[in-house]
């Protein structure tokens, strides 16, 4: 037990001597929580907008004002001919540009209808739908506002409450993803990074030939970095919860349980590539394409998998993260316990059992 | 001349010696355009909405249809009860209820207003957000046809207003998200291969020990630094090829702008991305390490640069942040010369910057690299 301490101690050393790879992995989870929380948004604001006023008269002003008095909108100029919209798209710096038909006063006043055009640059789609559906409705609002005073019209009011995270903060759904990711990178790249180090120095061989049994040679390698793996989750736990107001709605036990139990399977992956990869390089590159894209890009942690081609959500099942995303998701956001989430576990415990299983088969105690 | 001319050969021929280069070179934009494209999709369809109409009126039933028919939504489940409903919202099953009231119909008729609610699972704040704009929208259409169908006899005294809105959508009409991503795509492409090869590049040849045969040779700084850009930046630039190519045979993205703005933009954005390999190659110890470095400043770079969401609506200070981060402009550029086919005219100022980005860039890395240990 003795020989197995000071080896630990020794990948401990390990890592704490390279003092920029250690501050990169803490900082990583952190400047991540920090751009996810802060920078990616789903929100209307500021959008530049144009004006092409072909009536100039008082109820295009009024509209023109509450469109931009709003605040979503920054009107960045005004257009005078029809050439001049395409030139304002190309410029980049307008997203929208609002038409009002020659007349407008005039036919809203006689004709009791008028015409006006919102055209926009659809090259963001989703950004230009939410642009004009905010456009539409200030502008519907504008005339139900002005009807008011005759009569009240039929009106369906539509009341939308947003379950489990009302104000719609993008660190609800991304504190898992980035937990998963985190934990991919430690415990599955590093361990397997530094176990094929051993092996590209020729150190391998003086493990194996020490007094330590090879499996204790793993558990030691291992060791380290799920301590680390823990302390940056709990970090990312505490910052979603103290900085973005992430709850933990269900059992935080349950919680942790369920991240040891992803550490491990991570951990189970890192020693599975390392006993295939002989170089830190083909470690990494196996990793990172193998593990880190689809950890980022099939796991549902940003984009959602129902609305991928049924080939990619195929793929999606195997992911070990898609799983643990549902798991933590659905323990911290919904506040479930372990019986709706009873399915997703097991899968994971067996895919954590088979990774382990192929490791150690193809661990080799001897080098060719 | 003659030495850089014999670096380059020498650089050349280093990497076309692996044998993993060119396989890397040729598939790694295929599997990018294939999986990336599909999968980095935030078009919202197959939204599955959980009916609860408890009003079963004409008018519910009418509204309820609307919805049926939109292909936004997909109906996963009717009942009557709400229990039902929020206990599919829990398990996944459905992402929006929608919930028309007892009376929906009575009220409407007698008040001119009755409530409709939705009740959306908002974990993913953008699907909510949308999703619920969709719903939001479907609604007011249906508010508007019965407004013109009901217009009872006293109100055709008092004619109401109306104004009508018309939307049309420019440079993607059909609002595919696709078109949005595959530029992106395209840049990420053009940054991670410049990146990680050139930010390799220096630190392997001091693992190797290499480096020590060339520092004791006359080659100067900036001629070596010359020698270990150009043939990485020649093979960026034919990735890119390789991208934009697959990108319009697989997805018919439109390019509206001209190649050759295209490609020098490219070339210009890209000794920003290399003079900033060589510096993280230069000083890192390790290639781990490098890789690292490298690893955090793409992720981060990257996410601010709008590659996903746009970033117009970021916060102040990430916009101003974004001036010092050179894959938010091309990112930029690359959309707007594809999409919309901005000229030299539009852009100039962008490019500019980016220019002036890549001198600082390489005379720092120039610097940086010291010839002795």
């Amino acid at each position: 037990m003795n020989r197995f301490a000071g080896f630990v101690r020794k990948e401990f050393f390990h890592i704490f001597r390279d003092k920029r790879t250690l501050l990169i992995l803490f900082g990583l989870p952190i400047a991540q929580m920090l751009i996810f929380g802060f920078v990616i948004s789903n929100e209307v604001r500021d959008v530049g907008i144009a004006f092409y006023d072909q009536s100039h008269d008082a109820v295009t002003r009024k509209i023109s004002d509450k469109i931009v008095s709003s605040g979503y909108f920054l009107p960045e100029f005004n257009i005078q001919s029809p050439d001049e919209i395409e030139k304002a798209f190309r410029s980049g710096k307008v997203r929208e540009v609002i038409v009002f038909e020659p007349e407008f006063g005039k036919k809203l006043e006689r004709l009791g209808t008028a015409n006006v055009q919102l055209i926009l640059d659809a090259t963001d789609a989703n950004l230009a739908n939410l642009v004009s559906n905010y456009t539409t409705g200030i502008i519907q609002d504008f005339v139900t506002k002005s009807n008011q005073t005759t009569q009240r019209p039929i009106q369906i009011v539509p009341e939308v409450r947003m379950l489990y995270n009302e104000n719609l903060e993008s660190a609800f759904l991304f504190v898992p993803g980035i937990m998963a990711l985190i934990m991919v990178l430690v415990s599955a790249m590093m361990t397997s990074i530094s176990i094929a180090r051993e092996k590209e120095m020729g150190t391998m061989e003086v493990l194996l030939i020490s007094p330590l049994k090879p499996m204790q040679i793993i558990i030691g390698k291992v060791v380290p970095y799920a301590v680390l793996s823990c302390v940056n989750v709990i970090t990312i736990l505490a910052l979603g919860y103290f900085v973005f107001g992430v709850p933990v709605q269900g059992s935080l036990a349950l919680l942790l349980a369920e991240c040891l139990l992803y550490i491990l399977l991570a951990l189970s992956l890192g020693i599975l590539i390392s006993s295939v990869a002989n170089s830190q390089l083909i470690a990494m590159l196996i990793s990172a394409v193998g593990l880190m894209l689809p950890t980022i890009l099939l796991s549902g942690f940003i984009f959602p998998i129902e609305n991928m081609p049924k080939i990619l959500q195929w793929i999606c099942q195997i992911m070990p993260a898609k799983w643990f995303i549902i798991i933590i998701k659905d323990i911290m956001l919904k506040g479930v316990g372990l019986g709706y989430v009873w399915k997703e576990t097991l899968v994971l415990i067996g895919m954590t059992g088979l990774f382990l299983l192929i490791s150690l088969k193809k661990f080799k105690i001897r080098l060719e | 001349m003659r030495t850089i001319l014999f670096l380059l050969q020498k650089e050349f021929l280093q990497v076309f010696r692996n044998r993993m280069m060119l396989p890397i070179i040729f598939v790694m934009p295929l599997i990018q355009m294939i999986i990336l494209v599909n999968a980095a999709t935030m078009e919202m369809k197959n939204l599955n909405l959980f009916i609860v109409d408890q009003d079963l009126s004409s008018t519910s039933r009418q509204l309820v249809d609307r919805f049926a028919a939109s292909p936004f939504f997909r109906i996963s489940g009717r009942s009557f009860a709400m229990d039902e409903a929020e206990s599919g919202l829990k398990r996944g099953q459905c992402d929006i209820i929608i919930h028309v009231p007892a009376n929906f119909e009575k009220r409407l008729v007698r008040e001119n207003r009755a409530e409709v609610q939705f009740l959306i699972n908002a974990i993913n704040g953008t699907v909510a957000g949308i999703g619920y704009a969709y719903a939001a929208s479907i609604t007011a259409g249906y508010n508007r046809d019965i407004l013109l169908k009901w217009n009872n006899p006293t109100a055709a005294m008092t004619p109401i207003k109306s104004i009508g809105v018309r939307t049309s959508f420019w440079y993607n009409p059909e609002l595919n998200y696709k078109v949005f991503m595959v530029p992106a795509i395209l840049a990420v492409l053009v940054t991670v291969i410049g990146a990680f090869l050139s930010g390799l590049n220096i630190v392997r040849e001091k693992e190797i020990g290499t480096i020590e045969q060339i520092n004791v040779t006359p080659i100067r700084k900036y001629q070596f630094i010359i020698g270990k850009l150009t043939p990485f930046l020649i093979l960026a630039l034919v990735e890119l090829g390789v991208g934009l190519t697959l990108g319009k045979l697989l997805f018919d993205i439109p390019i509206n702008g001209s190649l050759v703005l295209l490609f020098s933009t490219a070339a210009i954005y890209l000794l920003v991305v290399l003079g900033m390999g060589l510096l993280v190659s230069s000083l890192a110890g390790t290639q781990q390490q490098a890789m690292f470095i490298n690893f955090f400043l793409m992720i981060v770079m990257m996410m601010m640069s709008g590659l996903f969401t746009s970033a117009e609506s970021m916060p102040d200070w990430a916009q101003t942040a974004n001036i010092f981060n050179p894959i938010a402009y091309f990112m930029r550029l690359v959309r707007m010369i594809l999409l919309k086919g901005s000229g030299l005219a539009d852009i100039y100022r962008d490019v500019v910057s980016l220019f002036i980005f890549g001198i600082a860039m390489l005379s720092l890395a120039t610097w940086c690299y010291r010839k002795t240990t």
